[in-house]
């Protein structure tokens, strides 16, 4: 019940914010989303405080630390099946954590329909919590496609329109169809397992645990993991699929970017986690060169491309697509190593990049502009907003001693065996990530000020807050990471062992 | 042949209709009253709908009456879904007629009348009272289409309707026709019986000019053509009442042709009309993209959701009857909500309806709520989950998916992305702020009325349907049909 309640309590909050606005009054939307956030944060991490997140599978069955399921549709064997386990446990926090980031740091950035505002947000991280939850794939799909309305309308009606991109409606719209329609192909692949295990088994189910030990040819197996394969592909965003991606965070808020990058993105490889490889692991085995070259392309290409922005915040979403194609590496490289190193990098890439776009915002809210050309010397102008900006861009660039550093290197280590040509190409992104990460810097701070240019409005208090948290747990990630790798063990040798079984029947022998 | 009371209580709907259209008809002679003429016809399809439901309750059997009629669950089904909208019309004409000058009485004789129509064609088990009750659902529609007889566009919306529709019946009677030929009788189970049989070239040309008859008023693609003309003409509450009833009414006399009259024995005809079916969502898709009336883009939209419906038709099976059942019952609620806020949005006053994109600026920021049903509805007929229309897309795709038409639900999927685009952009500009005035906008107490009360009660309906189906589900495996 409390998983539901997990679920509940942002859909509930983001009504009361909605009706608040015209009962009480403007601010009192923005009391109540932080306060709903910071209730469903408490009670995630209280869950990781007592939980046992060590349970091992009994039999090759995976095993749920807390489960709860009610009957929803059972003409179609369709219930309200949750479950947690470490995974999911790791990417609830940190959805709720960056809930109350991008609750706090719209504070003073939304000043229009707030109600309305903070309705979308809320609605958005419920629908993304119960992703992480889901264990019935009709409900699963419904979630995966709920969570695109609400930020649908938070990029069309708060988002921005820049310079020189095609307006927020454009891009909006943009986001919308191209998840809509990669996630109606995931339903074709998730009814066409279910019509596969009724004909083997005479019982219609969209439940997870009964649809795990389908039987199917190698055929229809290929053709549903690629069913899946779409949708996660281009929510990851993996290249050539990508091209939603900046235009979205282009013109979203500052929320709506760090929603976006921070959780949705992690969503995809979650599907993958938790649905492509146990459900398929044979067709993933055979897929996996293929995937994992698709995950070198994007961290080149990603990689590239940033060099070549102005905007900053396009350049942070492309540098988005690079480090998610070490999270596409990583999961088909499959090793334990490879799996623990995909949940770290998707937590510190979460807290970076959410940071990162919380900085642009800030810099937005005072320059308004984020065109890169136009700041230069800005180091001169803020005592502390450039000092915390280097700290995120050498977190994003891989630094050791923080989050991601952990996180690139546990992929590497443990794709190496399975495909070293890969690993090494793969490793040039750490280099590649340097340098943007750099040239951003360089850009941005370094230089001299313009003439007559005034002082700028340093951080609040709340902003440092919100950066200091943020940089505390990148640190603590970076320097002592055991916890979080405690807690995704089991899930992460479950699925491990799911999948080196399939690997070894198709020849790729780590 | 004896009438029982037991044929009188499985015929009781259609009795009610028949005496509700007698009354109004004498209520109008008496004395022109426009509330008291309206409440009457909705007392009348009150009392049929009541009628109607008693007989699912008490899931009365499979009654034959006459070689014409049969009523059994599924005719039950399709007979309290038309009803249902033929209410919801009923009102919204109501609300929208308030305003109107000149004699506004006979819209609901007339409404009344086409509803009849409707009902014989849900209870038709035999090729007469098809063509009986095809004709008896369109002759009113081309009066109430040009209801507004001084309008330019209403009249040239009802006599294009009026000479399309009858070069469509002429092509359903020659097949028909055909078909009598080489079948030797008229009933829907003898024709089967016959195609299963085998099926000589003259009966399957007699079922292709049938299925085109059919074609033209489900406006499936190539005979779309009328589409968004008459939907741009018509009256509001009228247009509901074509997307709604007049589609629903034929489709279940084309799904019922084909289980029981061998529509399926003719495999060659099923490719064709998988084709149709195919075209028809693509092109509605992409020509509602183009469009900048909110009424034309609801009719292109609805020609590719009959484009999608007969995906589950085509498919067969089991799962085929229940399919359509679902699909069609999701497009009723949800064509009633979209269709109600632009009744509501417009009155019969003006000079012409609340039909541009433009009129609906900003109106979440005027009238919340009302732009939330209108929102709402859009995602609906979107597919989006959580609402009905993701309900009858998830059945259409299931029954594609178990036949294994896979191309035909690469249209789907297609179309389903273009259909997005221009659900969105209708539903954005409903949320963007607005420096001008407006000419249209609901009444500020049309919650309080009965067509703000109706459209409320459809988008109730409309979430229960997508949160909670189970309800719905065990209705819809009522409504079965066995092939005889």
């Amino acid at each position: 019940m409390i998983l539901l309640w997990l679920i509940l309590i942002p859909f509930i909050g983001g009504l009361l914010a909605w009706q608040g606005e015209r009962i009480v009054g403007r601010g009192f939307p923005r009391w109540i989303a932080l306060g709903t956030m910071l209730v469903a944060l408490a009670i995630s991490v209280w869950l990781w405080f007592v939980g046992d997140w060590s349970l091992a599978s009994v039999g090759g069955v995976p095993q749920w630390t807390i489960e709860y399921q009610a009957s929803w549709i059972p003409r179609f064997g369709i219930s309200l099946h949750l479950a947690m386990d470490g995974l999911s446990l790791l990417l609830v926090v940190l959805t709720n954590l960056l809930g109350v980031m991008a609750v706090a740091c719209s504070w003073r950035e939304i000043d229009r329909n707030v109600g309305f505002f903070h309705l979308n947000l809320l609605w958005n991280l419920g629908a993304v919590v119960g992703i992480f939850l889901a264990l019935d794939l009709f409900l699963f799909f419904v979630l995966w496609e709920m969570m695109l309305v609400p930020m649908y309308f938070l990029i069309a009606l708060w988002g921005h329109n820049a310079p020189g991109g095609k307006g927020r409606i454009y891009a909006a719209t943009k986001f919308f169809i191209f998840t809509q329609a990669s996630g109606l192909v995931m339903l074709l692949a998730i009814l066409g397992l279910v019509i596969v295990h009724y004909q083997q088994t005479g019982v219609v189910t969209f439940d997870y645990m009964a649809l795990l030990k389908t039987e199917m040819s190698a055929n229809v197996e290929m053709l549903l993991m690629l069913g899946f394969f779409v949708a996660f592909a281009v929510k990851t965003p993996m290249v050539p699929l990508h091209s939603w991606l900046p235009d979205a965070h282009s013109q979203a808020p500052t929320a709506g970017s760090v929603d976006l990058a921070g959780i949705l993105l992690k969503t995809a490889a979650y599907g993958m986690l938790r649905f492509s490889l146990p459900l398929f692991p044979n067709a993933s085995a055979a897929f996996a060169p293929v995937a994992m070259w698709f995950g070198v392309i994007g961290i080149g290409y990603g990689a590239f491309l940033c060099f070549a922005q102005n905007d900053i915040k396009r350049l942070v979403a492309y540098s988005s697509v690079s480090h998610m194609g070490f999270v596409l590496i990583g999961i088909y490289a499959g090793t334990e190593y490879a799996l623990q190193g995909v949940v770290v990098q998707m937590l510190a890439h979460g807290l970076s990049a959410g940071a990162l776009f919380i900085l642009s915002g800030e810099i937005y809210e005072r320059l308004h502009t984020r065109e890169l050309s136009k700041m230069g010397g800005l180091w001169a102008r803020f005592p502390y907003l450039p000092p915390i900006a280097l700290f995120f861009a050498i977190a994003a660039l891989g630094l050791p001693g923080l989050g991601n550093f952990v996180g690139e290197f546990l992929i590497l280590l443990g794709s190496w065996p399975v495909n070293p040509l890969i690993t090494v190409l793969a490793s040039t992104g750490l280099i590649l990530g340097a340098v943007y990460s750099l040239i951003l810097v360089q850009r941005a701070f370094h230089g001299a000020p313009p003439e007559g240019a005034p002082p700028l409005k340093d951080l609040g208090s709340r902003e440092l807050s919100m950066m200091a948290v943020l940089m505390v747990l990148l640190i603590a990630l970076g320097i002592y990471p055991q916890p979080v790798l405690d807690t995704s063990a089991a899930a992460m040798h479950q699925v491990h062992s799911i999948y080196s079984a399939a690997q070894a029947l198709t020849g790729v022998t780590p | 042949m004896s009438f029982t009371s037991e044929l009188f209580t499985a015929l009781s709907p259609i009795l009610a209709l028949s005496a509700t259209i007698v009354a109004v008809m004498l209520a109008i002679a008496f004395r022109r009253r426009h509330t008291a003429n309206a409440t009457l016809a909705v007392i009348g399809l009150n009392l049929a709908l009541a009628a109607c439901v008693a007989l699912i309750w008490t899931a009365h059997p499979a009654t034959i009456v006459t070689p014409l009629f049969v009523v059994d669950g599924y005719a039950q089904f399709y007979m309290a879904l038309i009803l249902v909208a033929t209410l919801a019309t009923a009102t919204l004409s109501h609300a929208y007629l308030e305003n109107a000058s000149g004699e506004r009485e006979e819209m609901y004789l007339l409404l009344t009348l086409s509803a009849l129509g409707a009902l014989t064609l849900a209870c038709a088990q035999h090729f007469a009272s098809l063509f009986i009750g095809l004709e008896l659902l369109s002759v009113p529609l081309y009066a109430m289409i040009a209801y507004p007889v001084k309008g330019h566009r209403p009249l040239e919306g009802g006599l294009k309707y009026l000479v399309l529709s009858a070069v469509a019946s002429a092509f359903l009677l020659f097949g028909i026709a055909l078909m009598y030929s080489q079948a030797g009788s008229l009933g829907f189970s003898e024709v089967g019986a016959y195609f299963a049989a085998g099926g000589t070239p003259i009966a399957l040309v007699g079922g292709a000019m049938l299925l085109i008859g059919l074609g033209f008023k489900l406006s499936l693609v190539p005979f779309h053509l009328w589409t968004p003309d008459v939907y741009e003409g018509a009256p509001a509450p009228v247009a509901t009442y074509l997307a709604t009833v007049s589609k629903v009414a034929v489709f279940a006399v084309l799904m019922r042709y084909f289980v029981e009259a061998g529509g399926y024995y003719q495999a060659s005809l099923v490719q064709v009309l998988a084709w149709l079916a195919f075209a028809s969502m693509l092109v509605g898709n992409l020509l509602a993209v183009r469009q900048n009336n909110v009424k034309r883009m609801l009719a292109y939209s609805s020609v590719a959701h009959f484009g999608y419906c007969m995906v589950a038709l085509i498919a067969g099976g089991p799962l085929a009857v229940e399919a359509v059942g679902a699909y069609l019952l999701t497009y009723v609620v949800t064509s009633i909500g979209a269709f109600g806020v632009i009744t509501l949005s417009s009155n019969a006053g003006g000079e012409r309806d609340a039909d541009v994109i433009y009129d609906y600026r900003g109106l979440f920021w005027r009238r919340p709520y009302l732009a939330s049903i209108l929102t709402a509805m859009l995602l609906s007929l979107a597919g989006i989950p959580l609402t009905a229309g993701f309900l009858g897309k998830f059945y259409v795709i299931t029954a594609g998916v178990d036949a294994h038409l896979w191309w035909l639900l690469g249209g789907v999927v297609v179309g389903s992305a273009i259909g997005l685009y221009y659900y969105l952009r209708l539903m954005v500009s409903l949320f963007l702020l607005d420096p001008s005035k407006h000419r249209f906008s609901a009444k500020l107490d049309w919650a309080q009325r009965s067509g703000g009360i109706m459209v409320l009660l459809a988008m109730i309906l409309m979430l229960v349907l997508g949160l909670y189906p189970q309800p719905f589900v065990q209705l819809l495996r009522i409504a079965t049909l066995m092939p005889g």
